[in-house]
């Protein structure tokens, strides 16, 4: 059993208007972690709005942990997806951290002991308990979108998703969340999608699946992906540094055995050259 | 229009319990013709100094010059609308700002307003689509029927029909995928040139400011923290990261070959190319 999947799933707004998303298929295990890119307009944000029936598909099927999502399984499905959007500012309900946490657990009437013991263990798990009775909106960008993903985390889904949640977030917020989120989707087995422009986030994923006007163009794992450089630039994607850097060390003579996904990988490999003269 | 910022401070909600410095002792000073980039953590005060730039707020103390105009505190810019003519402010998310019937009507918003005369304003509507890369045929359609990529631009070329002589970026390029970023970032550029525009970039990407700012300015909690060329400042990487930031990947790259090769390699704004050139010298030599 997957912890989603999509079979042929298409999808359009209305009758006579063009498909937005044609005949996707892919699955994503318990505790793997997929990151979906494309550029903008290929069809990722739908794909994130109908994994927790914010859309319905107008064909195929998707199952969350086997059950079809449906009119009338939504409510439980989405106790188990639950999603981190880009804007951090537009997520809070809460004048306190500790009440917006709450809002999610409230909505499901989760009895009170219980909610204080998941409302610290989720902000323990992002590493923000001391801000349990500040101001959201006093926080920085990284640790409002850290108190997002406790938000979510208080519910116990088997599944998260953020959808460009690194975003608006500057260099040193966007490693905060994205540690955050690999330490516990690690920890708890978590089904983990992130639907991302970062590359070097991409990078690190389990595997990416690469969408382009609407259909799948490729999944595949990060490593074989940016190999293909010249094919992503064309439907306007990009490959990260390390790969620009090996490729152009490769015009200069210079054959890498592997292909490096990150700086390590490509210092060791120059090392190993270095070594071997 | 040359910039300059003179002592500056500005206070949120003075004399009252909620009192906070957003701008301390603040001072620089921007050629015209330079692209400034202006980086900073968030709440280190750049959204501040932006709504200075054309007189959104004035300072609580000290002075702002832009061109021939001054802001000063409790002093009612003589020429407010002049100055906001000259500086053209490019907000995050500008299509947001959107709300014309066609996007002719959206462009030409900002010089009618600005009292240009119609026969005038249609040249410039056009000039403008012209600049931002956007189709002619698109002008008789509503901007909310385009993708989000074309709505920034429609939103931009709002702006630039104003005809500014400073150009001030708050983020230009948030949520576009990768191509529409460098797209963007070079048509600035581009248009900083052909237009010898003053521009100003707030930006969270160290890597756009290496790559399209000649001058960079880092501040800190209201006050100004570093400022210089960029492969200058850059060079600094534990006093940004003191303040929450880091140095462009390239820049933490080499210093991770300087320390396993034993040997300082200097990155000196050298494309990709010949920094790999330089790399295969390095990993060619002889112990």
């Amino acid at each position: 059993m997957y912890a989603i999947e999509f079979k042929n799933v298409s999808f359009r707004y209305e009758e006579e208007q063009p498909y937005v998303l044609r005949n996707v298929s892919f699955q994503v295990k318990a505790g793997e972690w997929l990151a979906i890119i494309g550029h903008n307009g290929s069809g990722k944000s739908t794909i994130a709005k109908l994994m927790n029936g914010l859309l319905f598909p107008t064909e195929g099927e998707i199952l969350i942990n086997g059950i079809p999502l449906s009119e009338e399984s939504i409510w439980e499905i989405r106790r188990q997806v639950g999603m981190v959007f880009q804007n951090p500012d537009n997520q809070f309900v809460g004048t306190t951290v500790r009440d917006d946490v709450a809002f999610g657990l409230e909505n499901r009437g989760v009895p009170r002991s219980e909610m204080m013991n998941r409302i610290t263990s989720s902000l323990e798990q992002v590493r923000m308990q001391e801000y349990l009775l500040h101001e959201p909106y006093r926080l920085s960008g990284g640790q409002k979108q850290r108190v997002a993903i406790a938000g979510v985390l208080a519910i116990s889904p088997s599944v998260i998703i953020l959808d460009e949640a690194t975003a608006m977030l500057d260099p040193l917020g966007r490693k905060e969340i994205l540690d955050t989120v690999h330490r516990v989707q690690a920890a708890q087995q978590l089904g983990l999608i992130t639907i991302t422009h970062d590359l070097n986030e991409v990078m690190q994923a389990h595997r990416v699946l690469v969408m382009n006007d609407g259909e799948i163009w490729t999944t595949t794992v990060p490593r074989e992906l940016v190999k293909r450089q010249s094919e992503l630039q064309q439907i306007g994607l990009d490959v990260p540094f390390v790969t620009q850097l090996a490729h152009a060390l490769e015009s200069q003579g210079i054959s890498l055995t592997e292909q490096p996904i990150d700086h390590e990988e490509l210092l060791d490999a120059l090392w190993t050259l270095h070594l071997n003269k | 229009m040359d910039i300059t910022f003179e002592q500056v401070d500005y206070t949120y909600q003075a004399n009252s319990p909620f009192e906070h410095k957003a701008l301390k002792d603040l001072s620089f000073h921007l050629p015209g013709g330079s692209f400034t980039a202006i980086v900073g953590h968030t709440g280190s005060g750049k959204s501040t100094l932006l709504q200075h730039l054309n007189g959104l707020v004035r300072p609580t103390s000290g002075s702002v010059r832009i061109g021939g105009h001054t802001l000063e505190p409790n002093k009612k810019p003589k020429q407010a609308k002049e100055l906001r003519k000259q500086v053209g402010i490019v907000f995050q998310y500008p299509e947001h700002q959107l709300f014309e019937e066609t996007v002719e009507k959206d462009i030409a918003f900002g010089p009618r307003n600005f009292g240009v005369p119609e026969k005038e304003i249609h040249k410039r509507v056009e000039e403008s689509a012209e600049a931002v890369g956007l189709d002619l045929s698109l002008l008789s359609r509503s901007p909310f029927e385009l993708s989000g990529g074309q709505m920034r631009r429609v939103a931009i070329a709002g702006v630039l029909a104003v005809r500014p002589r400073v150009l001030v970026l708050d983020e230009p390029t948030a949520g576009l995928d990768p191509r529409g970023q460098r797209e963007i970032m070079d048509m600035f550029h581009r248009l900083h040139k052909e237009q010898e525009l003053t521009t100003i970039l707030v930006t969270h990407s160290m890597e756009d400011a290496l790559t399209y700012a000649d001058h960079m300015l880092v501040l800190d909690k209201g006050e100004k923290y570093m400022e210089g060329p960029p492969v200058e400042v850059f060079q600094q990487r534990q006093a940004l990261q003191k303040v929450q930031l880091d140095v462009p990947e390239i820049f933490q790259f080499l210093q991770k070959v300087s320390e396993r090769f034993g040997k300082t390699v200097v990155y000196e704004g050298e494309d990709i190319d010949r920094l790999a050139k330089q790399l295969a010298d390095l990993a060619g030599e002889r112990e």
